[in-house]
């Protein structure tokens, strides 16, 4: 099962060898992994998807709140919850595909961000599943370039009636 | 306040942590600390080598329960460290190590003797620390023995640029340590204690089974009070002898690979495991599909990674072991309507299969007069030290016959390398332990393979005049690894014949000490008692019959009801 874990820690130096170390030291997978600062100072949140049965993933918890520089963990997916990934596609457009190209990037609300003669680099931006459905999209089309930031989410916040 | 140095600062910061003994090995980048400690009354030890000083340092904090400290130079001195760090890392062991680095304008830049011993010791560490300002020097020194010593204590690795500690400071006042990120759990919930406590009451054939963090949280009178209120059979791991007395009734001893059949057969038949300060560690539970099929598992540790890592638990709590079990004491003494004589005679007929399991199968070997065999000699060695002597232990079969044989009836009185298993631990860790307490009785329970990987640290002992006693359990062979050649590797004895070796008698006479050799079964104890009234550090060389085993085994990855018995 993927997991979405979100992990808030003190934004000291190392902090980032001491998860990924972990990671790899225990053999525990990382599908993706992204960090940056929160609003309060000296706070970082990382946000981490992995893949693993129950025992994996609480093991993977357990052992990230151990670390001394982390302050909470939470499995987010135990909730609802929100995730958003971009990407970034330099895809080859010529004459008879640019059409084709901004056609299907509309479709999926993504943005041209660079022109050339040749190519196209858009931006999409939404869960992993769509940015890899644009992907595939794009792909028989000839994808020459493409960089993703990693999945960040966010719980949902309670639902008042 | 005036200013001092930096090394100033950080001696008069050791002492504030009750800083007594230091272990280490000087170089250039620590200079200034050597300098500033020249002026204290803290002893510093000069080891032989930096292994030694970790080590030492261990055994110092095996035996007292305090913080024990190293001091390393930058590069060489500290990555020489790193097998001391990770054998404390593992046994979960309460250690401070402070090393140089080269002033911070050179980190980076391969400078000489430069290593970035934070990252190296990244895994091996509970936590680790460069310290970057000089306003953080005192307090980074302070957090990481809060660090070390609380929750799950293990090793904490501060490294020092030496343009920090030879600058100045004024000195910060004492302040409590406010960690918003650590802050382990040391009270079990009542709700867990509840529901131990029925499960317990339950019970008809109920198992302790008793780890090194009974012993970590000074729990052995807890322990041995809930086990004896409740008549509540008692196994130990390696780590945790000691935490209940092997001599009473209810012992039932080690378990796993080199555990008693009583022991693991107790564990394979119990409806109830109550795992106290122990983590199912492999060695322990040997098939983990097989062990403890019949039994709910209760399990105290104060770390939750420990619990339901390899053995799914029932009823998990986190906590301090002794807090944990003054809580299930306090829980039996105080409920009303409950018999605890009752209780007690609920198990009788479970204890009288123990009974008969130990009567079948008793810790055994076959003694014979024409040899040495090696647990005779830790048999002797217990009988004239009362049992009441400190032994460490180097690693192999030395250590399984030390654990087997001399029955451990007082916590902190048995220093071995558990979850590393690092050879030549035992000698520098006697050091520890002898600086400790100077009026004690230490034996090193030796192999003669491991005790060349520290022999050097003899001439430390000399120095401070550690009247350590080594046993050597001569074999000729690196023989725990000869034993598993013996028994599934065709008897290919494959780099585990050390015949070459040096004379331990005339090595002793070498470094000032005593050397002894028994060579029959008559020798032997004559060679105890001299050694015991020797105020010198004295090698016992005690040549032993050389393919003896160390039984009951339970081959790896087979269950531990599939033992080997003699
Ligand atoms: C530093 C280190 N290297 C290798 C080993 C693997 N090992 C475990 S026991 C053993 C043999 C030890 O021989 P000796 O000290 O003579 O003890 P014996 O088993 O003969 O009592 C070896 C090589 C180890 N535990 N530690
Ligand atoms: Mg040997």
């Amino acid at each position: 099962m993927k997991h979405t874990i979100s992990v808030l820690l003190q934004n000291k130096p190392g902090v980032l060898s001491r998860v990924t170390g972990l990671f790899s030291g225990r053999g525990f997978n990382i599908e993706s992994l992204c960090v940056a600062e929160t609003l309060e100072p000296g706070v970082s949140c990382l946000t981490v998807v992995s893949r693993g049965d129950e025992a994996v993933i609480e093991q993977i918890t357990k052992q990230l709140h151990k670390l001394i520089d982390v302050i909470k963990v939470t499995d987010i997916s135990d909730h609802e919850y929100v995730e958003r990934e971009m990407v970034l596609i330099r895809v080859k457009a010529e004459s008879h595909t640019r059409a084709e190209v901004l056609r299907v990037i509309d479709i999926f609300r993504g943005k041209v961000v660079d022109v050339s003669a040749k190519s196209y680099a858009v931006e999409v931006t939404g869960p992993a599943s769509k940015i890899q459905a644009v992907i595939d999209i794009l792909r028989p089309i000839g994808i020459k370039e493409i960089v993703r930031t990693g999945t960040i989410a966010m719980a949902r916040a309670p639902k008042t009636k | 306040m005036g200013k001092m140095s930096g090394a100033q600062a950080i001696v008069k910061c050791l002492k504030e942590e009750g800083v007594k003994i230091i272990f280490g090995y000087p170089g250039g980048a620590v200079i200034d600390l050597y300098d500033a400690l020249m002026d204290s009354d803290i002893v510093n030890v000069l080891v032989r080598h930096e292994q030694g000083a970790v080590h030492a340092a261990d055994g110092l904090a095996r035996v007292t329960g305090e913080v024990g400290v190293a001091l390393l130079t930058s590069g060489p001195g500290a990555t020489n460290g790193v097998t001391g760090i990770a054998t404390a890392y593992l046994d979960s062991i309460p250690m401070v190590v402070l090393t140089g680095q080269v002033p911070r304008a050179l980190i980076g830049n391969d400078a000489f003797q430069e290593v970035d011993i934070v990252g190296i010791s990244r895994p091996c560490t509970k936590h680790n620390y460069l310290v970057n300002k000089i306003e953080d020097l005192i307090p980074t020194i302070r957090e990481a023995f809060h660090v070390a010593r609380s929750g799950r204590p293990g090793p904490v690795l501060v490294d020092l640029p030496k343009d920090l500690v030879a600058s100045q400071l004024s000195y910060p006042e004492k302040q409590d340590i406010k960690m918003s990120s650590y802050q382990p759990t040391y009270k079990p919930h009542p709700v867990q204690i509840e529901k131990a406590c029925k499960k317990i009451m339950k019970a008809r054939k109920p198992v302790l089974y008793v780890g090194g963090g009974v012993i970590l949280s000074d729990a052995s009178k807890e322990l041995t009070e809930l086990a004896i209120k409740l008549n509540i059979p008692v196994t130990m791991t390696l780590m945790g002898l000691g935490a209940f007395p092997g001599s009473h009734e209810l012992s039932m001893g080690m378990l796993g690979m080199h555990g008693t059949y009583t022991a693991n057969m107790a564990v394979a038949e119990c409806d109830l495991l109550i795992a106290v300060g122990a983590r199912f560690d492999d060695r322990v539970t040997g098939k983990l599909a097989d062990f403890a099929t019949n039994a709910e598992i209760i399990h105290i540790d104060i770390d939750p990674t420990s619990i339901s890592k390899n053995v799914k638990v029932d009823v998990p709590i986190v906590s301090d072991c002794k807090n944990a079990l003054a809580a299930l004491n306090i829980w039996f003494d105080t409920k009303s309507g409950i018999d605890l004589v009752e209780e007690a005679n609920r198990h009788k007929p479970w204890f009288d299969t123990i009974r008969d399991w130990t009567e079948k199968h008793p810790l055994y070997y076959k003694d014979d007069s024409s040899v040495i065999k090696p647990q005779y000699v830790i048999e002797t060695l217990h009988k004239h030290t009362g049992g009441k002597a400190i032994i460490t232990t180097e690693v192999g079969q030395n250590q399984m016959w030390a654990a087997q044989f001399y029955k451990f009836d007082y916590q902190r009185h048995f220093v071995t390398s558990g979850g590393l298993g690092t050879m030549g631990f035992g000698l520098p860790a006697a050091i520890g332990a002898q600086m400790a307490f100077p009026d004690k009785t230490v034996i090193d329970i030796a192999g003669d393979g491991s005790i060349q990987m520290n022999i050097q640290e003899l001439a430390t002992a000399k120095q401070y005049n550690c009247p350590v006693k080594i046993a050597i359990l001569n074999n000729s062979y690196l023989g725990m690894v000869r034993q598993w050649q013996e028994l599934f590797y065709e008897k290919r004895y494959a780099s585990t014949t050390m015949d070459v070796a040096p004379d331990f008698v005339a090595l002793a006479r070498a470094y000032g000490a005593v050397g002894l050799r028994a060579t029959t079964k008559d020798e032997v104890e004559p060679v105890i008692k001299e050694a015991l009234a020797t105020d010198n550090i004295v090698i016992m060389d005690f040549k032993i019959e050389k393919e003896e085993g160390v039984y009951p085994m339970v081959p790896a990855g087979k269950a531990n009801t599939e033992m080997l018995l003699v």
